[in-house]
């Protein structure tokens, strides 16, 4: 092999992951582009009035007028659905390793927050809304979502472990803490980021889910109350404009979670590894 | 860590007596008698399934015999990675961690801060040849330097027993060769006690002093050769005469304990 046999390949196989790398962002800004302009030109075409269907336009209009209310109400939602997140990585991660421990409290326990998973949250909800003040049963209902996934799979990465590796802890006389941090937990961590990233959109979910519920009580004021109370009024732009601010919001949250996750397992996790020799 | 003395050389140092290990209704291995003596380089060469691995893993108390007894005779308190070593038939290394705390892991169990630790490691990691990938992680190496390392962990903690499991099979023929001759010098240089399982003739008339061919169901030591070539052993004694007539000689053994129709090298 020749060293500029392998500059080659390398110089090749960069500009192919550079072009990857662009067509997977602007591909999907093309699409987005193209949806917006055809919406926009069908309700100039057809002059359809705003409380049928806005225009992008208004409705990006009327981000910016109601920017007060809004960000005002994203920034409820946005700390629910951190709270739910947080609480959901702690539960699910520290119920995980409570199971790995004791196979009679998996037992025991495991078939519930299956349960509790299984059953909508939407059906949930209104039922937390009348044992817990609202803002408690907004947050309940964000962890009841998010924790399911990390528990799962912080339940399945800890019960994946290499039985050899394992075998070799044992031979060295390691303690069960000095396995769980030195070898259960690092093998399991391409598993909990999994189950991270997805907690970090579900506690959203489930954070709207609450709000939208608990609508008709009017106490609320996050982002999905917002949502309920423009369709209440008829105000569909801004109703147009707080969905808008939702699914940015879940999109961010989904990117910074998988950039944490690329960055965790960059030297040694082939999910993460830049496939460049 | 105390500096132990190490034992007699000579001096039976693990006694496995009518051991038998069966898991559920198989016999993995059964009347299975084994004498270890300090420093010494003994094969256990058999075919696949003939238990082979099981009797290592009894010896390394990774699996409870379920008859017979094991016998170290060692000192009292050596911690468990000051007794043996174990080289997997994979490199069963950490993928999170580099070279280094790959093969740190021992002391670091062992209680040994990083600061008492790191000489051994470095020593660990230049014997093996692989000085300067300290930093390097698992999945940036070939399959022999991954090898390397995990031979490196083993002895970081200068065990008095090194057991390997098959550990070049899954190798290229090569890389095979330059590790079986890095291991004989390792061995020569540090006087350990190796056990080495391999279904392979060839290897086991290269590297070792006693070969224990074993029988299959279940697993029993058939016949114990004794191989009395020299060492230093080096790839002239690969292409001697001497060495095709020991091999000629083990293989015959061997083709005794294998079930007609199944042809094993």
């Amino acid at each position: 092999m020749s060293a500029t046999g392998i500059d080659l390949t390398d110089r090749r196989r960069n500009r192919r992951g550079w072009r990857v790398h662009a067509q997977r962002i602007i591909l999907p800004l093309v699409v987005f582009a193209i949806v917006i302009g055809a919406w926009e030109l069908l309700v100039r075409a057809l002059n359809l009035p705003p409380y049928q269907l806005p225009s992008p336009s208004l409705v990006f209009d009327t981000l910016i007028a109601d920017w007060g209310v809004l960000s005002a109400s994203l920034i409820v939602t946005l700390i629910t659905t951190l709270e739910g997140f947080v609480l959901a990585a702690v539960g699910g991660i520290g119920l995980a390793i409570v199971f790995n421990r004791s196979r009679l409290v998996e037992y025991s326990f495991y078939p519930y927050a299956v349960i509790l998973q299984v059953t909508p949250v939407i059906a949930i909800a209104p039922l937390l809304l009348i044992y817990l003040p609202q803002q408690l049963a907004v947050l309940a209902c964000a962890w009841i979502v998010a924790f399911f996934p990390v528990l799962a799979n912080t339940t399945f990465g800890l019960n994946s472990v290499d039985h050899n590796l394992a075998a070799l802890f044992q031979l060295y006389g390691a303690r069960r803490g000095e396995v769980l941090w030195n070898l259960k937990l690092p093998s399991a961590l391409p598993h909990i980021l999994a189950g991270l990233r997805i907690a970090g959109g579900l506690a959203l979910v489930g954070a709207v889910v609450a709000e939208i519920a608990a609508g008709a009580a009017g106490a609320g004021s996050g982002l999905a109350y917002r949502i309920a109370e423009s369709a209440y009024r008829l105000n569909i732009p801004r109703m147009f404009a707080a969905l808008a601010l939702l699914s940015l919001s879940g999109v961010i949250i989904y990117a910074i979670l998988a950039a944490i996750s690329t960055f965790l397992l960059r030297r040694w996790h082939d999910s993460a590894v830049q496939p460049v020799g | 860590m105390a500096a132990a003395s190490p034992p007699e050389p000579g001096s039976v140092i693990v006694s496995l007596r009518d051991v038998a290990r069966s898991f559920h209704s198989t016999v993995a291995i059964d009347e299975f008698n084994l004498d270890l003596r300090a420093g010494e380089f003994v094969s256990l060469l058999g075919p696949s399934g003939c238990g082979k691995s099981t009797a290592l893993r009894v010896i390394a108390g990774l699996v409870p015999p379920s008859r017979g007894t094991v016998s170290w005779n060692l000192e009292d308190g050596l911690p468990a990675a000051e007794r043996l070593g174990f080289v997997f038939q994979e490199p069963t290394l950490m993928p999170w961690a580099t070279v280094a705390e790959n093969v740190r892991l021992p002391l670091k169990l062992m209680g040994d801060t990083r600061r008492e630790s790191t000489p051994l490691v470095d020593k660990a990691i230049d014997r093996v040849g692989l000085g300067d990938f300290s930093a390097y992680y698992p999945r940036e190496l070939s399959g022999g330097m991954k090898m390397r390392v995990s031979l490196a962990r083993a002895l970081v903690a200068e065990p008095r027993v090194l057991l390997m499991d098959e550990p070049f099979a899954a190798l290229d023929e090569i890389t095979r060769f330059r590790l079986n001759n890095d291991l004989l010098a390792l061995w020569q240089s540090l006087r350990k006690t190796v056990v080495f399982v391999t279904h392979s003739v060839f290897e086991s008339v290269y590297l070792s002093q006693r070969i224990l061919v074993m029988t299959s169901r279940p697993g029993r030591v058939f016949k114990e050769l004794v191989i009395d070539a020299p060492y230093p052993r080096t790839e002239a004694f690969r292409t001697s005469a001497e060495y095709a007539s020991l091999c000629r000689q083990v293989s015959q053994v061997l083709s005794q304990v294998i079930e007609p129709g199944v042809v094993e090298p």
